[in-house]
């Protein structure tokens, strides 16, 4: 029979690397592996009724303002008085005033107790942290103008979110002795509790307590 | 001098191949407006690339469109009261489950004005897309 002696030829497949290969580039080319960077933040949920927009009452020591304006001057009013800074390096602290994040740490923690920073609570966090006072309803509010520069509004942003991420690192550093980044998930999250991010996005209308 | 033995290279390749199809996204969309993203230290990375609805603010690449700023979403421009059915859409699209980790994020060029932004945030607000990012490039400042 001739089926013993006819012998299938070999595939010749010396080309198919280079295929391959081809297909490779290809994916590599228009792939895209940068992910994605930003500030991540939460707004506040739409207001129910239009005509009836509720109004967050806040308690006028527990409020702190930072309003970033068309010539991206930012100024911060708290309860302790005003702070002006004329532009963004000031604002970031090289300009010889006390930076917008070392401000936003004092009114976030109330280290004296000043009765004319946030309201100190106390509150129990469980292990290891235990039962801390903290200013559980601080607010920083934070507002612009309508010509204001996104870029200076990210400044801004950045160092609020800068000064939450150093007192939580400070916690624990204090509660964990380990970096913050190096923490299981549950553990950091008992530091987030202790540390809130309070930033308001939405312009609080009433300052309770008078202006 | 023996020669190699190639016949596992195709394999080879092919295995780096689908280690690369299985893992990247294809570059989705063409960029209609131009944007320079501002600069922040305290980033963070945006997880689960399929939640992430993107929503780009810049001036437009044509220059026979002006040079005020413009939004595109998807592909094509866009105005601000567009983005409740853009948003509604995007949600639709993902499974119910993961629908409320849905997350917008805005990659809007430095010199944009705050007006444009906030119109856009309170048209989110209205759409109940409140996870939002500022997408910014990382920089030490």
């Amino acid at each position: 029979m001739a089926k013993s002696k006819k012998k299938v030829p070999g595939l010749n497949s010396s080309s198919m690397a280079d295929i391959s290969f081809l297909l490779l580039i290809f994916f590599l080319v228009t792939s895209s592996m940068d992910t994605d960077t930003g500030l991540t933040r939460r707004l506040p949920p739409p207001p129910q009724d239009e005509q009836n927009l509720q109004e967050m009452e806040v308690q006028r020591r527990n409020l702190m303002v930072v309003l970033v304006n068309s010539q991206n001057q930012t100024m911060v009013r708290d309860q302790l008085g005003d702070e002006w800074y004329a532009n963004i390096t000031e604002m970031v602290g090289r300009g010889g005033k006390v930076g917008l994040k070392d401000k936003v740490k004092e009114f976030v923690t109330n280290p004296n107790n000043n009765p004319n920073l946030p309201e100190l609570t106390e509150q129990d966090f469980g292990e290891p942290i235990g039962t801390v006072l903290t200013t559980a309803d601080h607010v920083i509010s934070l507002q612009n103008d309508a010509t204001t520069s996104y870029k200076a509004y990210i400044a801004v942003q950045n160092e609020l979110v800068k000064a939450y991420n150093e007192l939580r690192e400070e916690a624990a550093l204090k509660y964990y002795n380990k970096h913050y980044a190096d923490l299981l998930p549950d553990q950091q999250e008992k530091i987030n509790k202790l540390y809130p991010q309070r930033i308001s996005e939405a312009e609080p209308k009433n300052y309770g307590g008078g202006n | 001098m023996p020669e190699l033995n190639t016949s596992s290279m195709p394999d080879m390749i092919f295995a780096i191949l689908f280690f690369f199809m299985v893992t990247v996204t294809m570059r989705s969309e063409e960029l209609q407006v131009k944007f320079k993203l501002p600069s922040a230290s305290e980033v963070q990375k945006l997880e689960k690339k399929s939640l992430v609805t993107y929503i780009n603010i810049g001036i437009p690449v044509d220059p026979r469109l002006g040079t005020g700023t413009q939004m595109q979403l998807n592909d094509k421009l866009a105005g601000i009261d567009a983005i409740q059915d853009y948003i509604a859409q995007e949600k639709a699209s993902l499974n119910e489950a993961d629908q409320q980790f849905m997350t917008v994020s805005i990659k809007a060029d430095e010199n944009t004005r705050m007006k444009y932004i906030s119109d856009v945030k309170q048209a989110l607000r209205k759409a109940y897309a409140l996870k939002i990012n500022y997408s910014a490039r990382k920089a030490e400042n």
